[in-house]
């Protein structure tokens, strides 16, 4: 076993400090994007005339069923193809994974709003709500507060996830240890480092997930 | 949108022996590391549940462990880094002799991510049952072992089915990770042909279909599970 040499890593810290910006912006875009769509198919799935909810179950299940990696490299083609010009990593990414997870985020919504009760929804329309209103004023907020940390768990993965991108080249925080471990030949360090990272913000991103849902099952 | 379409490439030799050659490896990956991550997976769980403390920590230590770390740095720590971290002479051996490194470290990186997982549905499903039954197996003078052998394993594995469904759907999808390290597995193959063919769009095409195929069955099954098991009176269609 060869020497390990930190100093490197040190010296990159600026470089990486850039690549995990954009993976934090990359997470926060899709996942505030990923919940509001994923909502909306939740709902049109629950509640829309039958053609349209089975076009939704399919966009969900037919999402669910192929890998990330292959969503992503998807975007990156078609887009470009789409819009007629290239457009950054970055735009092609955020698309494939607000798409991407609005199929996961939707199938917790659904679970959410399956767990409401019956009497809440017909009490709503009793008193004249229509069915739109029903869900903005008295279901949603209950199963968005319900569901919270089951959501919050989703963008945990999310956040690891988002380390895929490597494979179209955009300079996340996995890419840069990436290119900075391969020209400064330290593979051993930058990839330890690297994990260390990761650990710490998962680990303590699910700790405070489950402090919130311990607070919650008490109260 | 510019684009040339050219469905034939998908059937002509090599590039339809390049999907088949995907789907084999994809299914090789899958499972080798399945059966990795059962063994694991049963492992820690059942550790996890155990009176022993020391157990229990260990069992969480491995869980937090690797589901804190995104699978792709796993797969890029088991086949950069370890080699180097080895004993010398394995170390030497695992680099130069080991046929295949790529396939095996992606099994044992996929296996060992995907086992921490189970350990948690596992563990799931053995609390799940209730101390009661436990109780009832110590009256009758079972051993830990006798209690878990006839009383909560049996029971746990019935709760663990649905959640193992969904498991090994995520591993087949996940086993795409292993083109990182240089598998030519499914996507890999389809990023193979549109390199060589441009045909990008009926390359990817090809291979979603196929991992469609694999995971449809899988999603079918579970739905007929959740409906089953949905509580009545909620605004769920039970």
């Amino acid at each position: 076993m060869r020497n390990l040499d930190w100093s490197a890593v040190v010296h990159a810290w600026p470089f990486l400090w850039q690549g995990l910006q954009t993976s934090f912006v990359l997470v926060a875009l899709a996942m505030a994007g990923g919940i509001l769509l994923g909502t909306m198919i939740a709902i049109v799935r629950l509640s829309a005339s039958r053609p349209i909810a089975v076009v939704a179950a399919g966009y969900v299940n037919g999402l669910r069923s192929v890998p990330l990696i292959m969503v992503i490299f998807w975007f990156y083609l078609l887009v470009p193809l789409f819009i007629g010009r290239p457009v950054g990593a970055f735009t092609s990414a955020l698309i494939a994974f607000t798409l991407f997870e609005a199929a996961y985020y939707s199938e917790i919504m659904r679970a959410g709003i399956n767990g409401i009760s019956r009497g809440q929804m017909a009490a709503a329309l009793a008193i004249g709500m229509s069915r739109m209103q029903a869900y903005r004023y008295v279901v949603l907020p209950q199963a968005l507060r319900r569901m919270t940390p089951i959501l919050l768990t989703q963008s945990i993965a999310l956040f690891q996830d988002s380390s895929l991108v490597y494979v179209i080249g955009l300079h996340d925080f996995m890419t840069s240890v990436g290119i900075v471990a391969n020209r400064e030949a330290r593979l051993i360090e930058f990839y330890l480092f690297a994990a260390l990272v990761y650990f710490a913000i998962c680990f303590s991103a699910s700790r405070v997930v489950k402090r919130l849902q311990r607070r919650m099952a008490a109260a | 949108m510019q684009y040339r379409w050219n469905w034939n490439v998908l059937f002509v030799e090599p590039y339809f022996g390049w999907l088949l050659a995907g789907v084999t490896w994809t299914l090789l990956v899958a499972g080798a590391a399945w059966i990795v991550a059962l063994a694991i997976g049963c492992a820690v769980g059942v550790l996890s549940t155990l009176p022993s403390r020391i157990c229990r920590a260990i069992a969480s230590a491995y869980v937090d462990v690797f589901r804190n770390i995104p699978l792709l740095l796993q797969l890029f720590l088991w086949y950069f880094v370890l080699p180097e971290l080895l004993p010398a002479g394995f170390g030497l051996w695992v680099k130069r002799d080991l046929p295949m490194p790529e396939y095996w470290f992606s099994v044992a990186g996929l296996g060992c991510f995907t086992a921490a997982r189970i350990a948690e549905q596992v563990r799931a499903g053995i609390e799940s049952i209730g101390v009661g039954q436990r109780m009832a197996a110590a009256a009758m003078g079972f051993t830990t072992a006798q209690t878990y052998r006839y009383i909560l394993l049996p029971l746990a594995a019935r709760n663990v089915l649905p959640p193992l469904t969904s498991e090994a759907l995520n591993i087949i999808k996940n086993s795409s990770l292993a083109l990182t390290i240089g598998v030519l597995e499914l996507t890999g193959q389809s990023r193979q042909i549109e390199a060589n063919t441009f045909q990008g769009i009926e390359a990817l095409t090809a291979a979603t279909i196929i991992y469609v195929m694999l995971t449809l069955c899988v999603i079918v099954g579970m739905r007929v599970v959740e409906r089953r098991v949905a509580i009545p009176g909620t605004l769920g269609r039970g």
